[in-house]
């Protein structure tokens, strides 16, 4: 196992990134050592896909060194990369679909006699390799007649006979099942005694336990800090990638649930799930309440809304809306019921960029109308001044196309145009990400005043104070499943905190 | 089944079956096509189609396409009737001349391509308007060849039994095949091209120079070009600007009636052969027949691809509905809705 010296193979010093208006990574250090897995984890946005890219090359850096075996390297192109001794493998498997198995293996050195590439060698050199990584297949079959499973070992088969010093393996297990995930586990083990430096990016926390032996936390595009896993216990894990203490007081104040009367019911999730994407969760959600949904990136907290709005159809569990059973089979049969989603990414599924602010505000009204039923344009207007008016968006005028906004009034654009259709329920997620401190406040008071006039909140936030201070719920989801319910006076920082950290047994971390 | 009837090798087997049912139907009606001597002047009369195919293979399994080759041939012919006769130069450095030529104005397309990552078809559209417009420049008038040696070359041929010749521009065109075969399927570059059509980014991933590939392969198709108008012009024994009109869209037609998916990273050159023969079968059918009109050609070669890419479809999906799903991306499982793929990583800020 690990021992604290064992031999650098790679030191990455002050890695810096620039992007127009944001520090991607901000002095970033990793310290990958030969026989060892190491972990690399942090929140969306934490710097994780940045730093990958630039040990392998798919991005050049604007600050820091990285060598390998004490060699600088500054990387172009995955090419360099790999002469370096650094490949990596992705979750999308990279490989070629129309190429044999062998092809793909050997693709740019294939063995060649008298200058032609030998195949008959070529697919037995490529079965021998393949069958040192535990596979015997044919070498010579096309690559599609391969499961996703069996491609990914292919991947990392070749990634390990190009360059066997580091392998960086970017969420490999995210589509395998539990026993494909085993086998990569045990072949990631057997390189690790070879002597390999292995990195590996996941979400899943029991994963991270059960396989690596030190871990590198980022978050904001800094580091947070490196740890042997033997000496981390989750529940501060956890706090570094979220950047919590986990006793730390909440700075928001918290009012008393009991000083606001309990709204009437609305929505009733009883053992709502979907196969492969989340396990069966209760929720419920009331008049003039908010239910909070905190979790892990990946732990299956959007998913719950993706179910709620009827962006999946969920197959198991039943949805009860005014007391009657619904079925939800796209997000159309949600807004018709009164529902309303701010999605997580706001340039990818929630603001049409080319469009003015006018045109984004109204048009969610506009769908639930009818293309038919045309809003004027005065009508228009009226909306959307008042609701610039409203919720103060920082704009001259209402015709300025969004992608000019900040981000924070971005994402207020997006609630006015939710706020527009009246909406009995409103579902938010992250509704706090990507904007400046001063511009949280403004929301979360938003959504506290939308809360007081008896609007329904279902608010995923990665900002654990925020959800301890706002909601009168919250849902604790983990690897895709419920992993709590906290109510009243139980929901602290350091509660959820806890539910987050807790292992598959139900213990909480020490 | 098996390994011989897979979604790559079903459209060359659909292409071989309409090829041999339409010979069929041919030596029944018109015995006389049986004979060396109509297949050998079918080799001759589409030799410079067959030539324009090759490169044109290489290019589309690339996953791209080129408009020029037409113009570039045409470019050809009226440059070397210029240097031989304008200019006195002997064919053969008349020959390397325009072969030259049409490699680096290749190279050009490819560089294009890729430093401006503009579509292959307005790259090679643009450069059959420079083409057919430089000939144009070089002369509006068909200008015969006289010189002896070229004469001497036109006329040469192999006697074939039964009267049949195999002359050498058809000699030329069946080496071209040859070459183009080994050079697709049995070199490295050639697993490059593959690669290249599959997923360009993936390719790039995996450490293919994509740049020098994209050159190579346009260069290539150019010099096939080029090699066309060396033959086609030995076959006329002129050079003419307007020579090669549309005939780059019969070339596009020979690929993919033989096989190879204008998608890209799957075909070969086999069957652009057999795509090409069936385009001259059928002109020798209706010339045979004597009572159409050779339009006709046009007509039946727009039907049968119409029913190839039809056929290439359904097979993909029902290769799709039925096959392994491995080959397509992972079930779009909920983590990575929103997680950009490796390029796509690279301009999103946190």
């Amino acid at each position: 196992m690990a021992i604290p010296d064992n031999r650098v193979v790679v030191a990455a010093r002050g890695l810096t990134r620039q992007y127009p208006g944001v520090k991607a990574l901000d002095g970033v250090d990793l310290t990958l050592r030969a026989g060892e897995i190491h972990a690399l984890l942090g929140e969306n946005g934490a710097g994780k896909s940045t730093l990958i890219n630039l040990l392998t090359g798919a991005q050049r850096r604007d600050g820091g060194t990285i060598t390998v075996d004490g060699v600088e390297i500054d990387p172009d192109g995955p090419g360099g990369a790999v002469r370096a001794g650094i490949a990596a493998v992705y979750q999308e498997i990279t490989l070629l679909p129309n190429l044999s198995v062998a092809q793909n293996l050997y693709l740019g050195r294939e063995p060649t006699r008298w200058g032609l590439v030998h195949r008959a060698r070529m697919n037995r050199e490529g079965g021998a390799l393949l069958r040192r990584f535990g596979l015997n297949i044919d070498a010579s079959r096309p690559l599609s007649d391969f499961s996703t499973a069996v491609q990914q070992l292919i991947a990392i088969a070749r990634a390990v006979d190009l360059s066997a010093k580091v392998l960086i393996l970017d969420e490999p297990t995210a589509s395998l099942d539990t026993a494909e995930v085993q086998t990569l586990f045990t072949l990631l083990r057997s390189l690790r005694d070879q002597g390999l430096a292995i990195v590996f990016v996941t979400h899943f926390l029991d994963q991270v336990y059960a396989l690596t032996d030190r871990i590198t936390v980022l978050r904001n595009g800094r580091l947070v800090g490196e740890r042997l896993t033997a000496d981390l216990p989750r529940l501060e894990l956890v706090a570094m990638m979220l950047g919590k203490a986990p006793t730390a007081e909440s700075h928001l104040s918290r009012r008393p649930a009991s000083a606001r009367p309990a709204g009437a019911p609305l929505v009733r999730a009883e053992g709502l799930g979907r196969r492969r994407l989340v396990g069966a969760f209760d929720a419920e959600l009331r008049s003039g309440a908010v239910l909070g949904a905190a979790g892990l990136l990946g732990s299956g907290r959007t998913e719950t809304a993706l179910l709620l709005f009827g962006v999946e159809t969920a197959d198991e569990g039943q949805l009860v809306v005014d007391g009657k059973p619904v079925t939800l089979r796209s997000p159309r049969d949600a807004i018709r019921l009164g529902f309303g989603f701010c999605p997580e990414d706001r340039k990818l599924d929630g603001i049409v960029a080319g469009l003015s602010i006018r045109e984004n505000i109204v048009l969610a009204l506009q769908a639930k109308r009818g293309w038919w039923r045309r809003l004027s344009t005065a009508q228009q207007h009226e909306l959307a001044d008042r609701y610039i008016k409203l919720l103060d968006i920082r704009t001259p005028d209402a015709e300025k196309p969004i992608q000019l906004l900040s981000g924070g009034n971005q994402q207020k654009a997006l609630l006015a145009r939710w706020l527009a259709t009246a909406p009995r329920l409103l579902i938010l997620d992250e509704p706090t990400r990507g904007i400046d401190v001063g511009a949280h406040a403004e929301i979360v008071r938003l959504l506290e005043d939308l809360r007081d006039r008896g609007m329904a909140l279902y608010v995923i936030s990665s900002e654990i104070e925020e959800v301890a201070a706002y909601s009168d719920q919250v849902l604790v989801m983990r690897d895709r499943a419920p992993a709590g319910l906290l109510e009243g006076e139980a929901i602290t920082p350091a509660a959820i905190v806890n539910a987050i950290a807790a292992d598959h047994h139900g213990r909480g971390a020490a | 089944m098996g390994r011989f009837m897979n979604t790559r090798t079903l459209p060359l087997l659909a292409t071989v079956v309409v090829f041999v049912l339409i010979y069929a139907v041919c030596a029944v009606q018109y015995p006389a096509m049986l004979g060396l001597r109509v297949i050998g002047n079918l080799l001759t009369d589409n030799a410079f189609l067959g030539i324009l195919a090759v490169g044109m293979t290489v290019v589309v399994v690339a996953g791209g396409i080129d408009l020029s080759v037409g113009a570039v041939m045409g470019l050809t012919t009226v440059a070397l009737a210029r240097l031989i006769e304008g200019a006195g130069l002997p064919p053969a450095l008349a020959f390397a001349l325009v072969l030259t030529g049409g490699a680096l104005f290749g190279a050009g397309i490819g560089a294009a391509i890729h430093v401006l990552k503009a579509p292959a078809f307005i790259v090679t559209l643009t450069a059959m308007f420079l083409a057919r417009g430089c000939a144009l420049l070089i002369s509006t008038d068909s200008i015969p060849i006289h010189d002896a040696g070229y004469d001497a070359l036109a006329g040469a041929a192999l006697a074939l039994p039964g009267g049949g010749r195999l002359t050498l521009v058809a000699g030329i065109m069946l080496l071209t095949f040859l070459a183009g075969g080994v050079l697709l399927h049995g070199t490295r570059f050639g697993a490059r091209v593959f690669a290249l059509g599959g997923n360009a980014h993936f390719a790039q991933l995996m450490g293919i120079d994509t740049r020098s590939t994209t050159i190579l392969v346009h260069a290539f198709c150019s010099l096939m070009a080029a090699l066309a108008g060396i033959v086609f012009s030995l076959y006329t024994r002129s050079g003419y600007a307007l020579t090669g009109t549309g005939v780059e869209l019969d070339a596009i037609a020979a690929v993919v009636i033989g096989g190879t998916l204008l998608t890209g990273g799957v075909g070969g050159v086999a069957g652009s052969f057999i795509g090409v023969l069936i385009q001259g079968l059928i002109l020798t059918w209706i010339t045979f027949d004597g009572t159409l009109s050779s339009w006709w050609t046009k007509i039946a070669i727009g039907a049968l691809l119409f029913a190839f890419i039809a056929v290439q479809r359904l097979i993909l999906v029902a290769s799709a509905r039925y096959g392994r799903s491995g080959a397509g991306p992972a079930a779009p499982s909920p983590s990575t809705r929103s997680r950009p793929s490796p390029s796509a990583a690279a301009p999103s800020a946190p």
